[in-house]
């Protein structure tokens, strides 16, 4: 139990919010910025889920049907950009300014005028990724990951759209990084010491230094793309004595701390929500944060495991090998730190506490598979297939995506102080479980018989396992749609919740009233227990 | 109050900011370090420029052949002939052989080429020596003009034993534009 003393101070009436348009524009508070955030990425979510409908459409029947071959390489290309950029990471950044203040007891995020504008060019850099596909020669199709020469000498000419808008999305993202580490550094309450921190908030303070450290990398070699297409330089072209290989190594120094950055939080609500269904603290506090350390220095030195394929030094490919498979260290143990913490607990299974154990179930598979990729001999059998899809759907899907609909349940009523409907969170997460395992398993199966990404058409042996993954894709996008009457039920009509909100929740949030109020712990409160993070 | 920790905040974020310019400009880093990577490795069969050497220090290993494949490549959209006098050679160890190449303009405008050499296997890229290659500029070729370009070569002796056979190829990029490009900026 935690105990934590909340000072009511009503000498002073704090001002709610603005009404009307105005309070969004020009908001500071850390819970409307939050907010923006969530809705943000759940349309972003909703816009790159019809692009993943379209692709798995196509993809139904072997043969073209739907859509013109350029136009799929557009929706993989979309698809990817706004789902990782637009969905997963601005839902992480939302879920960081709506707690990580009331999980350390500060009053706002540190920097709150920044925080307005970090949130307010993203809906300018995804409005101009987007509009791109409405333009003569269409948007981006050369893979995420844009690759050189595609994504330079041979892309369509709105490649100048999409680099500035990912130029918009780094700097929001650098800026919102700043933010949370300059919270948490510098605004903690008294007592509240760093090992006492929840540990989302630890997870989100070591992503915030991964994202400083990269996303200026992505910069640079966005920018090197610009110049080489405008400006007549050539980093990556080969006739003027550059080399486009360079650009896969830079990406993915980019690349695999990203990869760690949608993952890393996730690991921190998973962590926040398994001791309050199991009713125990958390098992291994302090090795979750060295485990978290290791596999965030680690993520810098095995990028290129993306390329084994591309020609390398034998030793090259056994240094990446085998600190690739280290990984798997800190991450064993973590998963076996979240299955200590439930061994004998009185678990109860609601709908925060399902997905939290999907997540741990699915993100594991997941981490196999990767670990079969880390093979450099089987990779070159792996690479560019449909193994490689399953691979990191895995991870993202029931795990990063999982992991920011368990908060979103577990967080909702001390939001908008009003519980869900119970019942209606079962089905969406049974159907969302259903949905993303009939939908992925099957691509481990193509993957391993060859059959090739991002191509509109295939082969006649992989029409079954195609078909099955496209209907577990209808289901799976179609369940969300649950998700979002859920949260507009909630708000509107849900039962009123209490503050604690769940039996065994620990936490300087919940001692907050629900819903929290606009401004919260402007009088610090004094952390007294040492149990504060679980 | 919250207060007493602004002073501390401006630090915080002046460091963190410095972060940020500072791995924005690694960015950029990464390409010199990656050539100096390269050169030094031999990866992506890259091979050094202009090789000067003294004859009297360059022992000719007449117990071994190694045989040498010509591959001559034109990039894509690159409308040139290019072709090598010999699709290889065998030559031993520390004995300067020279191979011609040549290339032809069928077009009707003036055209500039550059060929960016690879070599296969990249352990042997630091064991071949070029002494005179047209590789080192570019080729300006008239309308219809024909080319001979002679490339002159030395085999390390130190090539590792396991290497019996190298290929050097050459992919031919059409620069007519970057070097129009670079023209224009010289005189302006």
């Amino acid at each position: 139990m935690s105990e934590v003393v909340v000072s009511h101070h009503d000498e002073h009436h704090d001002h709610g919010p603005d009404k009307g348009l105005a309070r969004w524009l020009f908001t500071t508070n850390h819970k409307d910025i939050g907010t923006l955030y969530l809705w943000f990425s759940f349309t972003m979510f909703m816009i790159g889920g019809v692009m993943a409908l379209i692709i798995r459409t196509e993809l139904f029947q072997p043969g073209l049907q739907f859509v013109d071959p350029a136009f799929f390489n557009q929706m993989t290309t979309n698809h990817g950009l706004i789902m990782v950029f637009g969905a997963i990471m601005p839902a992480f950044v939302g879920l960081a300014n709506w707690l990580v203040p009331m999980m350390v007891g500060a009053p706002d995020m540190a920097l709150p005028r920044m925080n307005n504008l970090s949130f307010w060019i993203l809906p300018f850099a995804f409005a101009m990724l987007i509009s791109t596909l409405f333009m003569e020669g269409g948007g981006p199709n050369f893979g995420w990951t844009f690759y050189a020469p595609l994504s330079t000498t041979y892309a369509p000419d709105t490649v100048t759209f999409f680099i500035f808008g990912v130029h918009m999305m780094g700097a929001s993202s650098i800026m919102g990084s700043i933010n949370i580490i300059a919270t948490i550094l510098n605004m903690r309450a008294p007592g509240m010491t760093l090992m006492k921190m929840p540990l989302f908030v630890w997870t989100w303070l070591i992503t915030a230094y991964l994202l400083l450290a990269v996303m200026p990398v992505l910069a640079g070699a966005v920018t090197m793309m610009l110049f080489d297409i405008h400006f007549g330089t050539s980093f990556f072209n080969a006739a003027g004595g550059g080399d486009p290989v360079m650009f896969q190594h830079i990406f993915w120094f980019f690349g695999h701390p990203e990869v760690y950055i949608m993952i890393l939080p996730a690991f921190g609500i998973v962590s926040q929500i398994i001791p309050t269904f199991a009713r125990k603290p958390l098992f291994g506090y302090d090795s979750m944060v060295y485990a978290t350390a290791s596999i965030a220095f680690l993520s810098f030195i095995v990028w290129a495991h993306h390329m084994f394929t591309v020609g390398m030094p034998l030793a090259g490919q056994l240094f990446f090998m085998y600190a690739t498979m280290l990984i798997a260290v800190p991450t064993g143990v973590k998963v076996f730190n979240w299955a200590a913490t439930m061994w004998q607990g009185s678990m109860t299974f609601e709908t925060p506490m399902l997905f939290a154990i999907a997540f741990v179930v699915l993100f594991t598979i997941g981490g196999f598979s990767g670990l079969m990729l880390a093979i450099t001999p089987a990779d070159y059998q792996y690479h560019d297939t449909y193994f490689v899809v399953a691979h990191f759907h895995y991870v993202l899907v029931p795990g990063a995506l999982f992991s920011i609909i368990a908060a979103v349940y577990y967080w909702l009523p001390k939001w908008c102080g009003r519980m869900y409907d119970e019942s209606l969170g079962k089905l969406h997460f049974w159907l969302s479980f259903i949905g993303v395992n009939v939908t992925f398993f099957p691509q481990h199966f193509s993957g391993l018989a060859g059959m090739p990404r991002r191509i509109p058409d295939y082969a006649l042996q992989f029409a079954d396992f195609n078909m099955l993954s496209s209907i577990g894709a209808y289901i799976f996008g179609f369940s969300q749609l649950i998700f979002l009457y859920l949260i507009i039920k909630t708000i509107r009509s849900g039962e009123p919740a209490t503050d604690r909100v769940w039996e065994g929740a620990h936490g300087l949030e919940w001692t907050l009233p629900s819903p929290a109020p606009y401004h919260s712990f402007t009088h610090p409160p004094k952390v007294t227990d040492a149990e504060a993070h679980s | 109050m919250t207060q007493p920790a602004k002073p501390k905040m401006g630090k915080t974020v002046a460091k963190l900011c410095l972060i940020v310019v500072g791995m924005f400009g690694f960015g950029f880093a990464l390409v010199p370090l990656y050539d100096m990577f390269c050169e030094a490795t031999g990866l992506g069969g890259r091979t050094g420029g202009q090789y000067t050497y003294d004859p009297a220090t360059m022992q000719r290993d007449a117990s071994r052949l190694v045989k040498v494949n010509f591959l001559t490549n034109t990039n894509d959209g690159m409308s040139w002939d290019f072709w090598s006098e010999k699709g290889g050679v065998r030559v031993h160890p520390g004995e300067v052989k020279e191979v011609k190449f040549f290339v032809h303009n069928p077009t009707k405008r003036r055209m500039v080429g550059q060929a960016i050499p690879s070599i296969v296997p990249y352990s042997a890229a630091d064991f071949f020596h070029k002494t005179e290659c047209f590789c080192f500029s570019s080729q300006v070729l008239e309308p219809g003009e024909t080319l001979e370009m002679p490339m002159r070569f030395i085999i390390d002796p130190d090539l590792p034993n396991n290497v019996p056979t190298i290929s050097l190829s050459y992919s031919l990029f059409d620069v007519t534009d970057m070097a129009a490009g670079k023209a224009a900026t010289d005189q302006g």
